[in-house]
């Protein structure tokens, strides 16, 4: 019982992780909450669903959604960020990001109704037995696909050009821009990247859940926005062990508390950490300069 | 009596020892000046004073009561009042309000008060209110006390941060870099400023400066600090012929 | 009054103009928390939850009078706002604003599973007392001691802690203390607005007081000017009639309202009204007049 609930947490909170990347990415680069990225997720959910319904294998509807989503996530930050960098605060920055959230949940809203739609069962769900432990295939490979997606950001962050200069302009956007970093293009690289593992996390949610609706983003990116949080924002494997955490704890909660509290369980635990830990589990504390 | 004591004071950031093992006096009445290289700890000594950092070791003294541990505000309401390297005014407050809220310190009317414009609340405000013009006709200020602070030029903003330290009616003043960023001229009139306010509001001022010219003209002592340390204290004139100082300081060109 | 108004007016604007001074209380709280001391709430339709539910639980399990049903609901929100605020005020920035969503999504949660509030039914059949007298004349209560807080020295106190916290300190504010007062006088007006609404709306669900309504306030605030009162009741008055106006556009009214956020954060970053104050209209004026003579 306990194993196939801790499989459970993992499955869900990878996907919390995946979406988590996105918001500390951004967050870690020009501080902005981009409220917009849950509906990135949710768009790669669906343009998964789309290509997956005309006969396409998992894998390239995999592909096709992350595609589309990095286009999308570099065009909400051409359009509604970039326009107010430099000049407006923090605050304006975060209201244009949620009329892009509303803007897109009600575009596909307008598309496809408010109601949800089923996944059609591409890969043929298989449980098997692992000693008394009963493990779903599709668990498998969510699992697989999102360790392997971790990982490749990981190395691409530590080993490309682009990854160094992400971490540069995390560090310090004015010296990256003063040492010739072309900041607008990392800025752009860097939505695009969150925005193809949120749609990632998107079609393997809908495969996982055999559900997708156009405001699944919002609760999702709330909580992987909590998970980015609780891992201490702006730090990458912060996202990825707050996701992992948050999925895990809030699966156990529903299992041995309540289910009816579900919703609750994720932000309780949030707002408890950060109350004892203010800048989260691997965040950096902020000394204030003076 | 000594009206500020430092005895034995270390400040560490993790590991780090920003300020190591420092004791200082602060006669009443004298303008001290602390000099020293980047990095010497010069403002963090201010930070300590004022409560923003604890320090690690030692102990602090204000007019013999212990202030190390005490909070920011409460230091303030004790009566040192400061000023910061890099300007920290309230940008979108007028001039007037930004010396009003200098005023919060010594004055007490409270959220009811203010909520309902009770009678006591009223007449301190109008007291606030004069004070405050007062002190902006002090250093030509006062007609521009409806202007955003944020859009003052940089040296009426310098000179608009002394004056809210001021509002608090301080008996012990820090100044942190008080002439950063003015020409030749400015300095001149700063310095005259600081001896003036000195001599009529019978104040103590600590200033930390990098220009050795305003430090030797205006400071009647001064301690030099060298990574964290206090390497000499003297009369400008014993300063500035001090072998160590000469070494680690002055003998660098700055 | 009310039974003039409901034979001159017709009760579609009728109901606007309600929801727009119910708003003007709500978005004034919230005002106080995020646009004149700087702290970022996005939880604000929590504490109006809390008001909304504790006055009509007051006034259908108790029949306590409506002034105190509403007073009831706002001291509840208020007091939740004190005990909030005491752990998180300490927080920063987006921490804080986190911690806000936190905050009221449990408090949803909780009322999604609470008895005596009607579960995720709701809860129906509170009287009806809310009527445009009643609301107007507390918009503008609320609005003069709104001002006169805000030009005393305590308010002043909560401009100075948005602009720069440690220098705030440094003139002796207890800036923890003050941020606290804050956003409990802010959870205080959250809940007095919830109290209208839900005695105007006769039945309440934990739905209703969602992440986006507080997203919705949030505009209001931002969108008029932060920290400016005139501003704030200019965002409540474009964004509560705007979808309204857009409704002939019905399906497309959200699309709109997004797509128009993004071209006002644009074009007035500072909201509409920020920066803006009279006393730098009358100088303007008073240059663009001496010019001519």
């Amino acid at each position: 019982m306990f194993w196939e609930q801790l499989l459970n947490g993992l499955t869900l909170g990878s996907s919390y992780a995946l979406i988590a990347l996105g918001y500390t990415m951004v967050y870690g680069i020009i501080q902005l909450i981009n409220f917009a990225h849950g509906e990135v997720y949710m768009f790669g959910a669906f343009v998964g669903l789309f290509l997956v319904t005309a006969g396409a294998n998992i894998f390239v509807a995999l592909l096709g959604a992350m595609a589309f989503c990095m286009l999308l996530g570099m065009l909400i930050e051409r359009v509604a960020y970039r326009p107010l960098r430099g000049k407006s605060t923090r605050l304006s920055a975060l209201i244009s990001a949620i009329g892009v959230s509303i803007f897109l949940s009600t575009l596909m809203v307008l598309y496809r109704g408010p109601n949800t739609t089923r996944y059609p069962a591409v890969l043929g769900d298989s449980t098997f037995q692992l000693g008394s432990l009963q493990v779903s295939t599709l668990q498998i490979i969510i699992l697989v696909i999102a360790a392997l997606l971790m990982v490749v950001l990981e190395l691409a962050i530590k080993k490309t050009r682009v990854g160094k200069a992400m971490r540069a302009c995390s560090q310090d956007l004015e010296a990256s821009k003063l040492m010739g970093v072309n900041v607008n293009r990392i800025i752009s690289l860097t939505f695009a990247t969150g925005s193809a593992l949120a749609a990632a996390g998107g079609v393997m949610v809908g495969i996982y859940y055999n559900a997708v609706w156009p405001y699944m983003g919002t609760m999702a990116g709330l909580k992987a926005f909590a998970a980015a949080v609780l891992g201490g924002i702006g730090s990458v494997p912060g996202a990825m062990i707050g996701g992992l955490s948050l999925g895990v704890l809030e699966i156990m909660g529903i299992a041995y508390l309540s289910s009816s509290y579900k919703d609750a369980i994720a932000f309780a635990i949030l707002i408890l950490v950060l109350i004892i830990r203010p800048q989260g589990l691997l965040g950096q504390k902020l000394s204030k300069k003076v | 009596m000594n009206i500020l004591e430092m005895t034995k004071i270390s400040e560490e950031f993790g590991g780090l020892r920003a300020v190591d093992n420092v004791s200082l006096s602060v006669l009443p009445r004298e303008i001290l000046g602390i000099i020293g290289p980047n990095g010497a700890g010069k403002t963090t000594l201010f930070n300590i004073i004022t409560g923003i950092y604890v320090p690690t070791e030692g102990q602090l003294l204000f007019k013999e009561r212990r202030i190390d541990g005490l909070a920011p505000h409460d230091i303030a309401r004790l009566g040192i009042a400061r000023t910061f390297q890099n300007i920290r005014l309230f940008g979108k407050l007028s001039v007037l309000d930004n010396v009003r809220v200098g005023r919060y310190g010594v004055t007490r009317s409270g959220f009811w008060s203010g909520l309902l414009r009770l009678p006591g609340g009223r007449r301190e405000e109008k007291e606030t209110e004069l004070r405050a013009i007062e002190l902006l006709e002090l250093v030509g200020l006062a007609d521009k006390r409806h202007e955003y602070a944020q859009y003052l030029a940089y040296g009426e903003q310098r000179r608009l941060e002394i004056v809210r330290a001021l509002a608090l009616d301080p008996s012990l003043l820090l100044l942190d870099e008080p002439g950063a960023g003015m020409n030749a001229g400015e300095k001149e009139e700063l310095m005259a400023f600081v001896r003036s306010i000195r001599d009529q509001l019978e104040l103590t001022i600590i200033l930390v400066e990098h220009d050795m010219n305003l430090v030797m003209n205006i400071c009647e002592r001064i301690a030099v600090l060298n990574y964290g340390r206090k390497i000499a204290e003297g009369t400008p004139a014993q300063v500035k012929n001090d072998e160590q100082v000469i070494q680690s300081y002055l003998g660098a060109g700055v | 009054m009310d039974a003039f108004l409901n034979q001159t007016i017709d009760a579609y604007y009728l109901r606007i103009m309600i929801i727009i001074g119910i708003n003007i209380i709500l978005a004034l709280g919230l005002n106080l928390i995020t646009g004149v001391t700087g702290q970022l709430s996005m939880g604000h339709a929590g504490f109006m939850s809390l008001g909304a539910y504790a006055s009509a639980i007051l006034s259908i399990q108790l029949d306590a009078p409506f002034a105190l049903a509403l007073l009831g609901g706002a001291l509840v929100a208020a007091f939740f706002g004190f005990l909030i605020g005491i752990p998180t005020l300490r927080l920063e920035g987006d921490y804080l604003a986190m911690v806000t969503i936190g905050f009221a999504e449990i408090i949803r949660v909780f009322f999604l599973n609470f008895g005596p509030g009607g579960k995720a039914v709701g809860l129906s059949g509170i009287p009806q007392n809310t009527g445009f007298t009643v609301v107007w004349l507390l918009v503008l209560v609320v609005i003069i001691l709104n001002r006169q807080l805000l030009t005393s020295r305590v308010g002043r106190s909560f401009y100075a802690i948005r602009e720069n916290e440690i220098a705030a300190e440094s003139c002796g504010i207890n800036t923890t203390r003050v941020k606290v007062l804050a956003f409990t006088v802010g959870s205080l007006l959250g809940g007095l607005g919830g109290g209208l609404y839900s005695h105007y709306m006769y039945y309440i669900n934990p739905q209703d007081f969602g992440f986006m309504k507080s997203i919705e306030l949030l505009n209001m605030v931002v969108l008029g000017g932060m920290g400016s009162i005139p501003g704030t009741i200019i965002g409540v008055v474009l964004l509560t009639s705007l979808p309204e106006m857009l409704r002939i556009v019905d399906e497309y009214r959200l699309l709109f309202y997004g797509a128009l956020l993004v071209i006002l954060m644009i074009f007035r970053p500072n909201g509409l009204l920020g920066d803006v104050r009279i006393y730098d209209i009358k100088k303007w004026w008073g240059k663009k007049g001496g010019r001519g003579t």
